[in-house]
Parts: structure tokens; C-alpha cells; sequence
């Protein structure tokens, strides 16, 4: 490749492959690819010790998983590491589809405005990854091991012990916790005897990313039967370096070794391209499946991301995914680790990814069906679809040529606490990650509301609007009350009007106790209150995963409470008390 | 509640809405005839709009095949 080179990482000895007893670590990643490294970053930006084992030595090879979608990015914020990111990569929101020579629509996937982040930005899957492991070596909790490759494995009901192989021989490891993020041919899945298991579509698809100038708006173009490539997709996205992938759709009788030849990809490309001057950086051929493996959760095994679950690459589900898998995974872990939360807790982060990854495949798989009909009258219609999405705008709303990743809302996730009758605003149900909006200090200085949460439980209060001293006294009384838990971390914000008058007059009557994070903030556009549905008093609890998990009309210091024990797995009595959780997932 | 697909006889010239169907295919080779009939079934379903009822209609279509007599 001529726009990159994969960095090679050395192979450390670690202390733990001296003779004796094996080392034991609360939490060991299997895989350093986008969702083991997300997990061990959260975890060991947020104090809990992790290793990670890699059998490689390198990032990806190959540009591979391209597009990141918003909620990525705020995951990646949260992290530490999303501004590079950003600055890599190419950010958009709009698309195109095309049938044959002319445009039937466009789209924009992020239409409003008062959001930190775009709707997308496309990166290559290396540079990405480069990006956290740069973050990982910031961690002193974080121990990388490059060249450790899981050969055996024995799970106990306490905990896994592995053999690991390296450089100078095998050594022995035991895990209290194991993340098996090791991807779609999931060695850890086979040492365990487990299947993913699902549909094989039959087609084949050519990626061949291209370096070149081209002067060409930041956006997907997607096309049905164009000239250049007549019967079949082509879809065309900007990375980052001048890079250009361009991914064509081939069928299912195409041969994946004779396809990959330059003397059978270059005439593509010029028919594409015309006399534009490129040149080739990557190629390959892939088919896809769209599968999961039953459970994610075995014991004290987690599989997360293309381990647990794979779709096919048109709506950007697969990374984008595997790393809410892991934005919804490490908290818990954390909390178990503490003895803060139950294995119930692990049991729900399994109940709702398992059921992220069934919206995911239900997505992917009818824009799978779309793009490659399985029968001619399947073709039949998508080809009217297309035909009639030309001059209709009822049509273009049946299109898909990929429905793409967006979080998942975990209705049915048993962390979530019922909300008060009558609420508006169903992006922030429970279940929901938090909507974004532009605040301020009260000092004037903008704030993003997603840059203030996370990485503890956060308590969003809306102005009650009462008098300063009565205000301040219920906030008080608050405090008081989630002090006494035997939680995790918290933090509390009052959103406010945009007075920096009120602000000051309640700041006065605060006690402020020590150890209780208070902080205000105004809302000059109310943003956040229009996309929260607010009224004076209204409150939400938000995870340290930034997901709503329990909204009121008016703040109840027990109900609060209550709240953050079940998502953290408790039932209602106090986690100290939980010997038999009565929150077992039923999945 | 949504509204149930009316099964009862509705169309009041029957006899020209099948003329016209008939017509409207009339010169088509089997292909363009199918994607006629494509085309046709999704503004129809547009026009009908509830899901609900598009799945009565569809079971009744498939049941009508399977039925004896």
C-alpha cells in the first residue's frame, strides 16, 4: 500500500510467564481490535485492571470496517479518544441512490442540528485502531500483550484458566472475568465447543480501495444497475489519505481468487472512473453471513462484537455494534469486579446486546434481501421499488441499500426502571443512549451535555423552578440519600434556564457536602429540555454507559435509588443484601 | 384499533376496473407484465398504508391459492 504502513508492535515478556503459580487478573480481553480495546480502555480509564492478548503484532491489515458511526464517537469521547478520530477521518451525514444513470434520492442522516458529532465518519479500520492503542498505552491499568495467542482454555465456575503461547513459549493465565473479543473466527468460541450461527447470503462482493484525487462531495453513493457495472451495486465511500473504497457487488458465480486480480479489477475501475489517474491500494473479496451465537454470556466468559455476532457490512453494523457491546459490558464488569453489582448485571448486559444484535441482523438482512433479491419475482420487486422510487416519493422510503447503525434502544432490558405515565420525547425512554445538546456553564463557557456523563451514574435534574433555598434543600436531601448507597460512582447536574442569576441563587443555599459532585448547567437553546421532554422537576438517571435507565416527573430520593440498584442487577433489595438476583435474564 | 380489510364488494363498476386491468397489460411480454403487476401492488399498498391490513390482504391472496373448489 502506498498511503500506509502497519506499525509492528513488540512482543514483551511479561512477568506473569515466570515458573510457578499462574498469574491471576480480574478481567483478560481476548483480541486488541476495535471492540477488546474499547472494553479494556473503559475498563482501565475507569480503575479496574485489564490485560489484553493479541496474536498479532500489528493493527488491521487491510482498511476493513470504515464507518463509524455517532454514537461510536461518543463511546470513543467518553474514552478519551475520540477528537483524533474525528480529525482522522472524514465526516458526513448525506447519501445518495442511484438507478442506473440518475439520481432517485438523497438522504441526510443527521437533519438537526446541536449535536458534538456527525452522523458518521469514515476512517480506515487501521487507523482507528491505532488510535486506541495510542489510548491503551496511556493506561497504566492497561497491560497490551502483542504475540499472546490463546491455544487452551478451561472455564471453572470462578473463573477461566488459559494457556497462552508466545515467542518464548506458552505460559499459564487465570481470569476472573474473560472477554472473548476475537472476532468472527473466534478461537475462543472453538475452544469452547460454541457455534454463532445464522444465514450465508449467496453473493460476493469486490472491495477495492483506490488512491486518488477526486473531487467529489463527503457523502455515500450507492448504485442499482449502473452503466459501469451493469446488473449489479456498486457502493462508493471517502476515507481518510485519499483513499476511496469502492465495494461491487459481483454474484455468487463470481471466482473470489480470479476477481482479485489486477487485470480483472483495474477495467472495473476505468469503467467506473474514466481517464482519472489512481491507483490500487487493497483488494478483496468477501461473502457475509448475518449469525449469532445463542447466549454471549457463558459463565465467566463474554463474548462481544464479531465473536458473538456478524452481519453483513451494508448499514455499518458490524464494528459500530461490537463496540456498543462493549460501551454496555464494561461498567458492569467494573461494578462486579468492586462487588458493587451482581452477575445479574452480566446476565442483562447479555439479555440486551443479545437483543441489539437481533435488531442489527434484522436490519442488515433486509438490506440484504434488497440489494440481492434470492428469486425473480424477490427481483421483480426491488427493480419496481427502484423504478417507481424515480417519480415517487412513497418508493423511496422502501429503498434499502442499507439501513445504517444506529444504537440500539433496549426496551426489554430488565436494568431499566418503568417510567411515569405521560412522557414525551421516546428517543430518551429508558433503554435509550442520551441525546447530545449544546449547554453552558454558568460561567458562559459551552458545554456538550455527553461531554459532562459517563463513566459513573449521572442524575439529570431539571430546574423544579421552586425557590432557591427550597431548590437547593431538595438537591441536598438528594445527595444525601445516594451517599448512603453502596454504589458506584455518581454525579449529579441541575440543568438550568438560561439565568446565570438562578444558578448563583441556588449555589448559595447548596451545602455542597464533600464527596457529592454537583454541578450546574444552563440550557440557553433548550435543547436538552425539549429532547428530554422536561418540565420543572423532571429527572433521568442516566448508566455510566450514558443510557437512560430510569426518567421521572419528580425526583424521589428511594425511587432513585432503587433505580441505580436494578441497573446495576440488583432487585429492589440493597446489592449487599442480594444473595439470589432477581433480575435473571431469561435469554 | 386499525381498520380491517374490507372483503365485501366494493369496487361499483367491476366490470371496467377489470377491462382496464386486462388493458393495461395488453402487449406486455410475461417480464414486463410482472413488473407491471410490481409496480402496481406497491401504490396500491402505499395507498392503503396500514400494515395491518396489507398483512390480511397478503394472507387472504396466499389462502385463496390453497383453498379448495
Amino acid at each position: 500500500m502506498k498511503s500506509y504502513a502497519n506499525p509492528v508492535f513488540e512482543y514483551r515478556r511479561s512477568p506473569d510467564q515466570r515458573e510457578g503459580a499462574p498469574a491471576r487478573h480480574p478481567v483478560v480481553v481476548v483480541g486488541a481490535g476495535p471492540v477488546g480495546l474499547c472494553t479494556a480502555i473503559d475498563l482501565a480509564a475507569n480503575g479496574t485492571p485489564v490485560v489484553v492478548l493479541d496474536d498479532d503484532q500489528t493493527v488491521s491489515v487491510g482498511s476493513r470496517a470504515v464507518c463509524y458511526a455517532k454514537r461510536t464517537l461518543e463511546i470513543l469521547d467518553r474514552l478519551g479518544c475520540g477528537q483524533p478520530v474525528v480529525d482522522r477521518g472524514i465526516s458526513w451525514s448525506r447519501g445518495r441512490v442511484f438507478l442506473l444513470e440518475r439520481e432517485v434520492f438523497g438522504f441526510d442522516l443527521l437533519p438537526e442540528t446541536g449535536h458534538a458529532r456527525p452522523a458518521f465518519v469514515n476512517l480506515q479500520q487501521y487507523h482507528f485502531e491505532e488510535v486506541l492503542v495510542a489510548r491503551a498505552a496511556q493506561l497504566p491499568l492497561l497491560d497490551l500483550r502483542w504475540r499472546n495467542r490463546v491455544t487452551a482454555l478451561e472455564p471453572g465456575a470462578d473463573g477461566v484458566d488459559l494457556t497462552v503461547q508466545t515467542p518464548d513459549g506458552p505460559y499459564r493465565l487465570r481470569a476472573d472475568w474473560l472477554v472473548a473479543a476475537d472476532g468472527a473466527r473466534s478461537p475462543v468460541r472453538h475452544l469452547m465447543g460454541l457455534e454463532s450461527r445464522g444465514q450465508v447470503f449467496h453473493d460476493r462482493f469486490l472491495i477495492a480501495d483506490v488512491l486518488m484525487k477526486l473531487d467529489h462531495p463527503t457523502e455515500r453513493w450507492f448504485w442499482f444497475d449502473p452503466p459501469f457495472h451493469p446488473g449489479q451495486s456498486v457502493l462508493l465511500h471517502r476515507q481518510a489519505d485519499n483513499v476511496w473504497r469502492v465495494d461491487f457487488q459481483l454474484g455468487w458465480d463470481a471466482d473470489p481468487e480470479e476477481e482479485k486480480k489486477p487485470e480483472r479489477v483495474l477495467p472495473r475501475l476505468r469503467a467506473m472512473l474514466g481517464d482519472r489517474e489512481f491507483e490500487l491500494e487493497w483488494v478483496s473479496v468477501y461473502t457475509f453471513q448475518c449469525r449469532r451465537m445463542d447466549r454471549f454470556r457463558h459463565g465467566r466468559v463474554l463474548f462481544a462484537g464479531d465473536s458473538a455476532h456478524q452481519v453483513s457490512p451494508f448499514g455499518a453494523r458490524g464494528a459500530n455494534s461490537g463496540i456498543q457491546d462493549a460501551d454496555a459490558l464494561a461498567w458492569r464488569l467494573a461494578a462486579v469486579v468492586a462487588g458493587h453489582a451482581g452477575e445479574a448485571a452480566l446476565d442483562a448486559w447479555a439479555h440486551e446486546r443479545e437483543a441489539a444484535a437481533d435488531e442489527n441482523i434484522l436490519n442488515s438482512t433486509r438490506s440484504t434481501d434488497f440489494i440481492t433479491p434470492k428469486s425473480a419475482t424477490a427481483r421483480a420487486f426491488r427493480d419496481a421499488t427502484l423504478a417507481l422510487a424515480a417519480h415517487h416519493p412513497f418508493a423511496r422510503r422502501l429503498v434499502n441499500s442499507g439501513r445504517l447503525s444506529v444504537p440500539a434502544t433496549v426496551d426489554a432490558s430488565p436494568a431499566n426502571t418503568p417510567e411515569d405515565e405521560g412522557f414525551g420525547a421516546p428517543a430518551m425512554r429508558p433503554g435509550a443512549p442520551s441525546t447530545d445538546a449544546p449547554l453552558a456553564t454558568p460561567a458562559g463557557a459551552p458545554a456538550w451535555w455527553l461531554s459532562r456523563i459517563g463513566g459513573r451514574f449521572d442524575l439529570l435534574l431539571f430546574d423544579d423552578g421552586l425557590p432557591p433555598e427550597r431548590s437547593a434543600a431538595a438537591i441536598d436531601a438528594l445527595a444525601a440519600a445516594l451517599r448512603a448507597e453502596r454504589a458506584p460512582a455518581w454525579a449529579l447536574h441541575l440543568v438550568l434556564p438560561p439565568d446565570p442569576r438562578r444558578a448563583a441563587a441556588i449555589a448559595e443555599h447548596l451545602s455542597a457536602p464533600a464527596g457529592a459532585p454537583v454541578s450546574m448547567l444552563l440550557d440557553p437553546d433548550r435543547l436538552l429540555g425539549q429532547r428530554c421532554d422536561a418540565r420543572p422537576g423532571t429527572t433521568y438517571l442516566l448508566r455510566p454507559d450514558q443510557h437512560v435507565c430510569a426518567r421521572w416527573r419528580s425526583a424521589r430520593p428511594d425511587a432513585i435509588a432503587a433505580a441505580m440498584r436494578r441497573a446495576l442487577g440488583a432487585g429492589p433489595e440493597p446489592v449487599a443484601h442480594a444473595a439470589a438476583p432477581a433480575l435473571v435474564s431469561q435469554a | 384499533m386499525s381498520a380491517r380489510l374490507n372483503l365485501e364488494p366494493a369496487l361499483a363498476r367491476p366490470d371496467d376496473f377489470y377491462e382496464a386491468l386486462i388493458a393495461a397489460h395488453r402487449d406486455l411480454t410475461d417480464a414486463q407484465s410482472l413488473a407491471l403487476n410490481c409496480r402496481l401492488v406497491l401504490v396500491l399498498a402505499n395507498h392503503v398504508g396500514d400494515l395491518d391490513v396489507l398483512l390480511e390482504a397478503l394472507r387472504v391472496a396466499r389462502e385463496a391459492d390453497a383453498a379448495p373448489g
